[in-house]
């Protein structure tokens, strides 16, 4: 399992990327993904939609299963990554290099934890 | 006529001894005891079983009380087509007729292709890119598809007070136990508002549900309507007759995202009312949320092509409270009716049908407005196979006269009589029914 300590992760196994001018980036890690298996599909809220922090923001399919994706933060969309609806398999491919959401005027956060929480967290899951 | 019995005394013993009760009505007793000494009275009141033979002759007796019409001039819903012998004769095939749902592919290849070239003809049909294996009506296709339509942000369903009544009521009630709202834009001049449209879209709303030709027969302008319903970021969901759509532009041709309707039509007889089929399909970028099941081609471990049901992943077995859609089931022999009268008639066929449901119903709307009282509601309107005419104040008499003909005549609904002519309504038909009902006027 790969974990990049730029970003900050959940219970539920997304990942926040703080960009630095008030939008952050939302992903899966790479234990996310390699639990789910072959991604098929991913369902994105749109650009200009408000999403809750620890609620879902959109759901992702895979071989296996369908889960919800859990939201790291509260705040509004303002883009989605277009590539996943035609290549969803890049999440497994590169989870960290592959986002879903960006957001911004960001109000409350989810629980986060940094990388070496993260690590301790899946050691035990 | 012979009990079918699921098990043994024996074994109905050791059932109860593993749940822990004595006796089975133990297993009833959160049932109110009123209603249970109400059900045990009914069961003490059924007859006694009767023969093969007496089953029968009591059956027939029933179905003489059918009133069974030599002529069919209403439509509202279910229509009155010529089903050539070889449908019936596929549908009555013992495989297909007692086919089980087809969750193991590995037995149930025969089915699964059948709904597949179901699907495909749909397809071809609506100007589609993907139909599902169809739903159980064109009532709980315009339900369905409301759902479909849902997003996060966009709950609000308009509906069209040109869709079917039966489609609206059951709009309404889907929209009851998914606690969201629906909104019915009006008529003008009998067809739908395009200002109370424009008034209606807002960044709520999900999705307009059009029915083109409208339940009171009168073509829409659905590319306007399109155009407007996208503008505002919506989806068209178009319910269409599907014989129409042999001569009118299909769903897809008029920039629908989703074509539902009922498929009686195609080949599947009136039989007072169902069962029917409901078909629904979209365009590509709405497979994912196309509700119930839906067939898919692929290859097996050898290479060979076959079919498997697919995309289930938004279906309450797997999805569970979160499912968008609770439909696990489909219309397989109806739909398998379907796509064996698409085949027999084929494209030219269809064709040849809707046009002769066309002038029929042109001639017949010519005829009846020479009659007094019976004016087009809609002179100006444009027109399939049924129309509006006004009801003159004796309107039940008149009806009661073509029935005592053998002719079923219009069906009053609000705002006058609704007229249908299909394929079978020849001239001579016509004539003699324009005819009855110029003798009744003169009473």
């Amino acid at each position: 399992m790969t974990l990049q300590n730029d970003r900050k992760y959940t219970s539920s196994h997304e990942w926040l990327l703080d960009l630095g001018n008030g939008s952050y980036r939302v992903g899966l890690s790479d234990f996310a993904q390699s639990s789910l298996g072959d991604i098929v599909f991913i369902d994105l809220p749109h650009p200009g939609d408000k999403i809750t922090a620890e609620a879902s923001l959109g759901d992702v399919e895979s071989v296996k299963a369908v889960s919800e994706v859990l939201s790291p933060v509260t705040g509004t969309v303002i883009a989605t990554n277009e590539d996943l609806s035609s290549a969803p398999e890049s999440i497994n491919a590169d989870p960290y290099g592959t986002w879903l959401v960006e957001v911004n005027n960001v109000t409350a956060f989810a629980e986060l934890m940094d990388v070496s929480a993260y690590e301790t967290f899946c050691a035990n899951a | 006529m012979g009990n079918f019995l699921p098990s043994t005394d024996a074994q109905r013993r050791e059932m109860m001894d593993t749940v822990g009760i004595s006796f089975v009505d133990e297993l009833y007793v959160d049932i109110p005891a009123d209603l249970r000494e109400k059900a045990a009275e009914a069961v003490l009141a059924m007859p006694k079983g009767v023969s093969e033979f007496e089953a029968l002759e009591q059956m027939k007796h029933l179905a003489k009380q059918n009133r069974v019409f030599d002529a069919i001039f209403r439509g509202a819903g279910a229509y009155w087509h010529h089903i050539p012998a070889v449908v019936s004769r596929v549908a009555a095939k013992e495989a297909f007729v007692t086919a089980y749902t087809p969750y193991q592919p590995e037995i149930s290849q025969g089915i699964l292709q059948t709904i597949f070239e179901y699907q495909t003809m749909l397809c071809e049909l609506t100007g589609m890119d993907a139909g599902n294996a169809s739903v159980y009506d064109g009532a709980t296709a315009a339900a369905e598809s409301a759902a479909m339509c849902r997003e996060r942000s966009r709950t609000l369903t308009l509906l069209a007070a040109g869709l079917n009544p039966e489609s609206i009521e059951t709009v309404k009630t889907y929209s009851f136990g998914a606690d969201a709202a629906y909104v019915i834009v009006p008529n003008k001049g009998g067809r739908l508002d395009l200002d109370a449209l424009k008034s209606a879209l807002n960044a709520g709303v999900a999705s307009l549900i059009l029915q083109s030709p409208n339940y009171y027969g009168v073509i829409e302008d659905v590319p306007a309507i399109a155009q407007l319903v996208h503008a505002a970021g919506a989806k068209l969901v178009l319910s269409m007759n599907p014989t129409a759509m042999a001569l009118l532009a299909s769903p897809g041709e008029s920039g629908a995202d989703v074509a539902i309707g009922d498929g009686q039509p195609l080949g599947i007889p009136l039989s007072f009312g169902g069962p029917y089929l409901g078909f629904m399909a979209c365009k590509k970028d709405m497979v994912r949320k196309l509700p119930g099941r839906i067939v898919g081609q692929t290859t097996d471990a050898a290479g060979r092509r076959c079919f498997v049901l697919t995309l289930q992943a938004r279906e309450q077995h797997i999805r569970r409270e979160k499912a968008s859609s609770n439909i696990c089931s489909n219309q397989a022999l109806c739909a398998l009716t379907a796509a064996a009268y698409c085949s027999a008639m084929g494209p030219q066929g269809l064709s040849e049908v809707a046009r002769a449901c066309y002038d029929n119903a042109h001639y017949l709307a010519s005829e009846l407005s020479k009659i007094k009282g019976f004016a087009l509601v809609n002179p100006d309107a444009p027109f399939f196979h049924e129309f509006l005419t006004q009801a003159p104040a004796n309107a039940n008499r008149m009806l009661k006269a073509l029935e005592e003909k053998g002719i079923l005549g219009g069906l009053p609904v609000d705002g006058g009589i609704l007229w249908c002519a299909t394929e079978r309504n020849t001239k001579a038909q016509i004539d003699q029914l324009v005819e009855t009902l110029k003798k009744a006027v003169a009473v």
